[in-house]
């Protein structure tokens, strides 16, 4: 029984870190590529996690709802990135995280606008409704096999893409050498602002994957945003296998340390003092364990090389 | 006497100048008026402008002269409002007798300890980084005590907490909104004071240098890291302060006054009214209680409005308020 459960925990933890890593994957292009801190990341996540929710009750089915939110997430990006970002690469970190934190205020409001206050539930087919028996006794939910398996397949395309396309061996290019790449005849702006709207659908893939299960609300983005950053913090800023190697490591030791804490605490201490602890460690566990790794590799595991 | 190569800078802070009086004057004279003549609603007001201003000057040190991007600071504000309610929750309910205290300065001593600790801790740790890596990690940390206080369900987690009494000091009451308002005032002067003689001492031209020029402080044999790290530790404990002052003027604390874009909010306030003034926070945090006061007057989405506002205040308006009026006067920093 308790290795079920362990197991249930492990693949709960690879979802979230699967979820991570779309998020984080967008962030560490954009930062990588344009050396741009997007705040705002987190509302393209949200804003995918609507557009899903209304294109779902719009046409009745999730899977067409995820295919035509998809597009309408990159084209978000690339909205965003024409009227505000492209202003901004020339300016220091402070104004890309002053200017799209007025982006996130902006995009919350018109979220409520178009949307109201309150958030909404997306309906589920009912073959991922159900629960799939893994092992004999391991029932797990479909849907959140369905995330994993997306996200899987997601990332071993931005692998494919990076590292075996004209347009990924031009994001490694602009990567180490933007200027050079410019004076190559590339058109920098577009092959930023398609990089910008790659990013904003693959965060606003995850928004969608997660509102099923949350249900998409306004500030959704807010909260995950964080975490995202701890993960490419984590991961040295700027590296896609960096970012995907913490993204999994978080999302399981976030997971785990949630569910597992307070059995571990209740050895050391009273049950008292472990329920009262066990949470407020736990909450803080990631944090901890981005404080520890930064105090050896204050660049992260991973650190790009320098250009 | 030995000349030192640091203070023998040109560069010397600019003293109060007469605007940074006339706004000291206004307010320590209009909030009293409008609340004689009936007006109690825009005491509080003001009293909240003043103590945000506080933690914004608290932020303007490490950010504007030192140029550390710290996207942190609210966490600060909330340990030392936490620092007041939680002492006063084991002295109502029991728990805890080691903390549990009405006594002011118990609680005082707790906001400005808890939080140059904390600043040093994590201080230590963020500063070994630099640029974007710092901005993301001053906001990680700060979110951890987010989260933290969250899951503490003892003192209330999400849904906050009410601080029954206000902290207690011989021979006055904070209860009377004006004494309140005396106080927060009066702190503000005084730290004001506080950032001016540390930003003109030899330890505020270090901090500066090293944010014009790490590599030339260094070879002049500075070391930068300790200078920024008590910079981070006093401008955390002032910001702890306000915390406090914060604490016993809503009454009401919940984790949701250190959410990150509280802190987002703090760095809008320090850099619209230009950084690295030293009244330049004063202007920002009036800018941001009348957006405040104003919009949400007449839309609830006035956060709309607000964001535009922060946008456009970045593409277009270098140097903040204070930057564009230096301008206007012709004087340039």
């Amino acid at each position: 029984m308790e290795s079920s459960i362990f197991l249930i925990q492990l693949l709960n933890g690879l979802q979230l870190g699967i979820l991570l890593f779309l998020l984080s994957a967008g962030l560490t292009l954009t930062f990588g590529i344009m050396d741009f801190v997007n705040l705002a990341h987190g509302s393209l996540y949200m804003l995918g996690a609507f557009f899903c929710a209304s294109l779902t009750l719009w046409s009745g089915s999730f899977i067409v709802g995820i295919l035509l939110a998809l597009p309408l997430a990159a084209a978000a990006g690339w909205l965003l990135e024409w009227l505000v970002v492209r202003h901004l690469y020339e300016r220091d970190h402070l104004d890309h995280v002053l200017a799209t934190f007025g982006l996130i205020l902006c995009l919350d409001t018109l979220v409520h606008i178009g949307w109201g206050p309150a958030g909404i539930a997306i309906p589920l087919p009912d073959w991922l409704n159900g629960q799939v028996e893994l092992l004999p006794g391991l029932l797990f939910p479909s849907f959140r096999l369905l995330i994993i398996a997306t996200g899987i397949v997601a990332a071993a395309g931005l692998y494919w893409m990076v590292n075996h396309t004209r347009l990924g061996m031009l994001i490694r290019a602009g990567a180490s050498n933007r200027t050079m790449v410019g004076a190559l005849g590339i058109d920098i702006k577009t092959l930023f602002s398609g990089v910008f709207a790659i990013g904003a659908a693959l965060a606003g893939l995850a928004g969608m994957l997660v509102a099923p299960i949350t249900e998409a609300s306004i500030g959704m983005g807010n909260d995950i945003i964080i975490t995202a950053f701890v993960v490419i913090i984590i991961g040295g800023i700027g590296s896609m296998k960096g970012a995907f190697v913490a993204a999994i490591l978080i999302g399981m030791i976030d997971t785990m340390g949630r569910s597992f804490l307070d059995d571990i605490f209740k050895l050391l201490m009273s049950t008292e003092a472990a329920e009262t602890a066990a949470p407020a460690i736990s909450a803080m566990l990631v944090y901890i364990m981005m404080a520890i790794i930064l105090t050896f590799r204050p660049q992260g595991l991973f650190p790009p090389k320098t250009r | 006497m030995t000349t030192d190569p640091i203070t023998e800078n040109p560069g010397a802070p600019k003293s109060f100048n007469r605007f940074a009086i006339v706004l000291l004057v206004t307010l320590a004279l209009l909030p009293p008026a409008l609340f004689y003549s009936g007006n109690p609603f825009w005491l509080d007001v003001f009293t909240r402008l003043v103590i945000l201003a506080l933690a914004a000057v608290s932020l303007n040190l490490v950010l504007g002269y030192g140029g550390l991007v710290s996207f942190g600071h609210a966490a600060y504000l909330g340990l030392g409002a936490y620092a007041v309610g939680v002492p006063v929750y084991h002295a109502t309910y029991g728990g805890f007798e080691s903390i549990a205290s009405y006594n002011g300065w118990v609680h005082l001593g707790l906001a400005i300890g808890v939080s140059a600790l904390f600043a040093l801790i994590t201080g230590a740790i963020c500063l070994r980084t630099r640029g974007v890596n710092f901005i993301m990690i001053t906001m990680a940390f700060g979110q951890m005590v987010f989260y933290a206080i969250v899951s503490i369900e003892t003192y209330g987690g999400d849904d906050g907490l009410t601080i029954d009494v206000r902290s207690e000091f011989p021979g006055i009451s904070l209860d009377n909104p004006l004494t309140l308002y005396a106080l927060c005032y009066l702190s503000l002067v005084a730290v004001l004071y506080l950032v001016h003689r540390i930003t003109g001492s030899r330890f505020g031209m270090v901090l500066r240098g090293a944010r014009a020029n790490e590599q030339r402080m260094r070879a002049i044999g500075i070391d930068c890291y300790r200078y920024r790290l008590v910079a981070f530790v006093i401008s955390g404990a002032l910001c702890g302060y306000a915390g406090f002052l914060l604490g016993n003027f809503t009454t009401f604390i919940s984790p949701e006054m250190m959410d990150w874009t509280r802190s987002g909010e703090l760095m809008f306030i320090v850099i619209l009214g230009g950084a690295a003034y030293l009244y330049g926070p004063i202007v920002g945090a009036i800018v941001f209680i009348i957006l405040e006061e104003v919009l949400s007057g007449y839309t609830v989405y006035w956060h709309l409005p607000f964001g535009l506002l922060l946008i456009f205040s970045v593409l277009f308006l270098r140097g903040g308020l204070s930057g564009a009026m230096d301008k206007l006067t012709g004087r340039s920093q």
